[in-house]
């Protein structure tokens, strides 16, 4: 029962998406009013309706109705609870619905906090939104709908892929989306634009919040797929520009570049036409990575089904949606028109500077990610694109736009000269000079390219910490002026200076996992101790344990340093019999300043069990870096000027500028 | 079949409290496959990271448990051990599996593209920026660049006045 | 009012469009074979169970397949109906290479399920299947009378690619002057 009233939630969502999308083209001579009240609670009406579809697919996996085809493949009774719920998007189906919720729970969130958007505005955006909705809604009901019944039903399901039993797959996917859906917010306000043909400041005022906040849920969602990765797959890997992380990484870039160009559109009047491209972009990456995970193009241990008749309806709203855009971009972006100039050297210089390497360096994932297509397409040929590839084209790429991080939050706007900013950059350019130079000294000369990035990352973190002291007069006026700017000053610059350390943060953290991991692989027996720089690793027992629905055998460590005793670690090797595999469960232990990670692995014919203990310095840092960005970024969101938004004047429309 | 792995040992410099090592790359080698003269082992070791594991997901020969991977790591060593140049062993690879097992993709004629791409792009863009630059501070200078003439200062009275009630 | 340069995304992304339209229709894990047209590795394998062995020059003279397999593919046992099949009615000689498999389980399979090769050879060690550019099993090459590799298929022979490859290839080879 469950599943045929969300399979019919599904078509009425689809009904009123139709409506929401041809509403503002069909009442083009209503008043507004009247339009923008439906528009309202159509977006509201979808949201509702799916949410109502979702609850049920949920239902049916927590009651493990096993007759729903979606849980039988996906799902089994000895399966916990967390991961029941989690198995509602573990498969393609159920990711869809999930796709979808995102997608109009920022159409109802556009519809109830946007009232300080002008109506034309939100009701063409809306409609834009509507219609995504509405395409894919379409797909799931033609190609991929979850509430499918089997007949007969079987007894029990297939189990969820153990290596998906984890919390860390349980938020992964709905941060990754409310990311990377979020963001056809960014698009429906770009085509709004494009729609009505005017783009100003107000706009990009109005559009930066919902960018923010889909950035700050992607910046979450790599970073917990990231982490994941590394305490899942047993060696430590945390990265391996593998096509679907590049997926995600793709909107992550564009996402960046387009929240700081919005930045100088709603300053300068700027860059406009460069902004619309990125909004639409940006979820044009999304796209496509859906696309790639579904389709079949390119194999990935992420993918879903593989299954090219679904690819095709995918690349059919690419084409439809993008294409659309892109053609309204090209009719309309010659009318939009500059705004005031600015010098090279200056805030927006750099900001479009920034906007270029970020550009640059999505489009050099997009081209390591597909070129591997193309020349196969192409002829006989097959080739790889490794790690190697991005190591020489994508990290130059980011030390440039590194280096400029520090310096563009220092620049006046308009003009500025270039020693004088070099001059407010003293003491943080001292410290990561400082910085390297100790790297070099502590490793006796040897990791001379780890110090320059230490010294990059210091850089970054002491040239934000600059910007804020600056603001405040720190040292230059009396401590109570300081502390009074710095109650007045905006969140959104405090969420500035968060944001640009993190990323210091993070590159330290990478630095130091890249150049002083340590790792050693043995062969032990209980009672055996392995060292590892400094750390002793004593392999206390292992034993026969149970879990909820696998069998495990679990490996008790000890760890100590100089006789005293560091942590207590445990490994399991566990062999799931409803799917017949086997993962490993490493034992990690974390200081937040390095990692300790111990995995076991297969034993001999000896009494031995292959044990690998690995010493992560300052590895944590990676993703510490990257919660700080998302941290900065939600204070900045919560900065009230994005939700005040600008002043309605009750005698004037919004204007058309600048007037030439 | 057996995919247990043994790494050989690492040494470890002390300083400070603070143990730095060598750079180390997450290893498959077992102990058997270690070459005696470490200048050759190292040049496994680096061949072997941009080798892909034909049967994985994304993964170098050194990285990956696989049977294949553990017969390729021992062919390269082989091949090194026999004299082979770094470029003859990877050829050696090549020559079985075609460009696919390269991880570093190879500069030709299909992946100058590929490999000159971003530079391009960033130049052009570079490009880009500057026109927008001169293009942007040129509408700006010709619209303050010749004062208005008699009747022109007229019109422009005269739309003012117009404009005047907000 | 159209630009030039407005119109550059969506040509890009047209190009784009399309490419993605024709990767549908490509397998990613197919990988071509570097060895067609090629002479066939030099190679001398020893027998799986007595007999003699299989050596590259076996191959030479005629027409032949080269079947890689091993007794713990689950692919090979399904392909096997098919190759007793092929070794019955083609007239084609098959000969076989147990690849990274024990010489005594090897042996011990193909006399409990019948052997539809001519010759076999113990390639335990993989080193030919890494000559051949073998990554999994099965794999079957369609060798030449002189001795070169003119197609590799890799996976169970199924009837249709028997049909629409093996057998226009095989008689292309026929009318090819001795």
């Amino acid at each position: 029962m469950a599943a045929e009233i969300g399979h019919f939630s599904l078509i009425l969502a689809l009904f009123i998406a139709l409506l929401q999308t041809a509403a503002p083209a069909i009442a083009l001579r209503r008043r507004d009013a009247a339009l923008a009240v439906f528009m309202e609670q159509a977006a509201y009406g979808q949201l509702i309706f799916v949410v109502v579809a979702f609850a049920c697919l949920t239902y049916a996996f927590v009651t493990s109705d096993f007759s729903v085809a979606v849980v039988a493949a996906n799902s089994h009774t000895t399966k916990p609870l967390l991961y029941k719920v989690a198995g509602v998007w573990g498969n393609h189906e159920g990711s869809m619905v999930l796709w979808v919720l995102i997608l109009t729970l920022f159409g109802a969130a556009v519809a109830a906090f946007g009232d300080n958007l002008p109506e034309r505005l939100r009701t063409n955006a809306l409609g834009v939104q509507g219609f995504v909705g509405l395409c894919f809604l379409a797909f799931i009901l033609l190609t991929s709908n979850p509430f499918a019944r089997l007949d007969p039903a079987p007894a029990d399901g297939n189990g969820l892929n153990p290596i998906l039993q984890d919390p860390g797959l349980a938020i992964h996917p709905p941060f990754l989306y409310l990311g990377y859906v979020g963001f056809s917010m960014a698009f429906s306000f770009s085509v709004a634009a494009l729609i009505e043909g005017k783009v100003d400041a107000s706009w990009a005022r109005w559009v930066r919040p919902w960018v923010l906040a889909a950035w700050c849920f992607l910046t979450i969602g790599i970073t917990l797929g990231s982490a994941w990765a590394y305490y899942t797959l047993g060696w430590g890997g945390w990265w391996f520009w593998d096509p679907v992380e590049n997926a995600s990484f793709m909107p992550w870039l564009a996402g960046t570049a387009l929240l700081h160009s919005a930045l100088v559109v709603e300053r300068r009047q700027a860059l406009v036409s460069w902004t619309i491209l990125l909004g639409i972009l940006t979820f044009t990456l999304s796209l496509i990575g859906t696309f790639l995970v579904r389709s079949g193009v390119l194999t990935s241990v992420h993918a879903f089904a593989q299954d090219p008749a679904r690819g095709v309806f995918i690349l059919g709203i690419l084409v439809v949606l993008t294409g659309g855009a892109l053609v309204l971009y090209a009719l309309r972006m010659p009318g939009l028109k500059y705004g005031a100039p600015f010098a090279p050297v200056s805030r927006e210089g750099a900001l479009t500077l920034n906007n270029m390497l970020l550009s640059v360096a999505a489009a050099t994932v997009f081209l390591g990610t597909f070129y591997p297509l193309i020349v196969d397409l192409m002829g006989n040929d097959k080739i790889s694109v490794g790690p190697a590839y991005y190591q020489i084209t994508f990290v130059p790429i980011m030390i440039v736009l590194l280096l400029a991080m520090a310096v563009g939050p220092m620049l006046k706007w308009k003009r500025d000269d270039f020693r004088a900013v070099l001059g407010r950059l003293k003491r943080p350019l001292i410290a990561s000079g400082l910085a390297a130079l100790a790297v070099l000294l502590i490793t006796f000369g040897r990791n001379a390219v780890a110090a320059a990035f230490i010294g990059l990352a210091v850089w970054l973190i002491a040239g934000s910490l600059a910007v804020l002291f600056r603001r405040l007069r720190l040292g230059s006026v009396a401590l109570d002026t300081s502390l009074r700017l710095a109650r007045t000053t905006p969140r959104a610059f405090y969420g500035l200076v968060i944001a640009h350390a993190g990323m210091g943060i993070t590159v330290c953290g990478i630095t130091a996992m890249s150049t002083w991991a340590t790792e050693k692989i043995q062969m032990m027996r209980p009672g055996d101790v392995l060292q590892l720089s400094g750390f002793d690793l004593r392999f206390a027992s292992i034993g026969d344990v149970a879990g909820p629905n696998y069998q495990a055998e679990r490996a008790v460590f000890q760890v100590s340093r100089s006789g005293r005793s560091v942590a207590e670690l445990t490994s399991e090797r566990r062999f799931y019999p409803v799917r017949e595999q086997q993962t490993t469960a490493a034992g990690i232990r974390t200081n937040l300043l390095s990692n300790l990670y111990v995995a076991i692995g297969e034993p001999n014919d000896s009494g031995g069990w292959a044990v690998r203990f690995y010493y992560h310095p300052l590895a944590p840092w990676i993703w510490l870096g990257a919660l700080t960005m998302a941290f900065g970024g939600f204070v900045s969101l919560s900065d009230r000027r994005l939700r005040v938004g600008a002043p309605q004047h009750a005698s004037r429309r919004a204007v058309l500028v600048p007037a030439e | 079949m057996r995919r247990y792995r043994i790494l050989a040992m690492r040494r470890v410099a002390g300083v400070i409290g603070l143990l730095l090592t060598l750079s180390a790359a997450s290893l498959a080698v077992t102990p058997g496959e270690v070459l005696q003269d470490p200048k050759l082992e190292a040049r496994a070791r680096e061949i072997s990271r941009n080798l892909r594991c034909l049967v994985c997901q994304n993964q170098s020969i050194d990285d990956s448990d696989a049977e294949l991977a553990h017969d390729l790591r021992v062919l390269v060593r082989e091949r090194l051990t026999a004299g082979d140049t770094d470029a003859q062993a990877i050829g050696f690879m090549v020559a079985r599996y075609g460009n696919f097992v390269l991880l570093k993709p190879p500069l030709q004629a299909d992946t100058l593209m590929l490999w000159f791409g971003p530079a391009l792009l960033l130049a052009v863009a570079a490009i880009g920026f500057g026109r927008y630059l001169r293009r942007s501070q040129a509408a700006d200078r010709s619209a303050t660049a010749t004062p208005l003439g008699a009747d022109e200062q007229e019109r422009l009275d005269a739309i003012l006045s117009k404009r005047r009630p907000a | 009012m159209l630009r030039l340069i407005s119109l550059v995304p969506v040509m890009v992304f047209a190009a784009v469009s399309v490419g993605l339209g024709f990767s549908l229709s490509n397998d990613p894990r197919k990988l071509p074979s570097m060895l067609i047209d090629k002479p066939t590795p030099a190679f001398k394998l020893a027998a799986l169970d007595g007999g003699g062995g299989l050596s590259s020059d076996d191959l030479k003279g005629k027409i032949a397949l080269l079947n890689v397999f091993a007794s713990w593919c689950a692919g090979c046992r399904v392909e096997h109906p098919m190759l007793m099949a092929l070794a019955q009615r083609s007239g084609l000689p098959i000969y076989g290479v147990s690849w990274k498999d024990d010489r005594a389980t090897g042996a011990s399979w193909l006399k409990a399920n019948q052997s539809p090769y001519v010759q076999v050879g113990d390639d335990a060690s993989g080193r030919l299947g890494i000559d051949l550019g073998v990554t999994g099993v099965p794999e079957t090459f369609v060798i030449d009378r002189t001795g070169r590799i003119r197609y590799r298929h890799a996976g169970p022979i199924t009837d249709e690619a028997w049909q629409e490859t093996f057998e226009p290839l095989l008689a292309a080879l026929r009318s090819e002057p001795q």
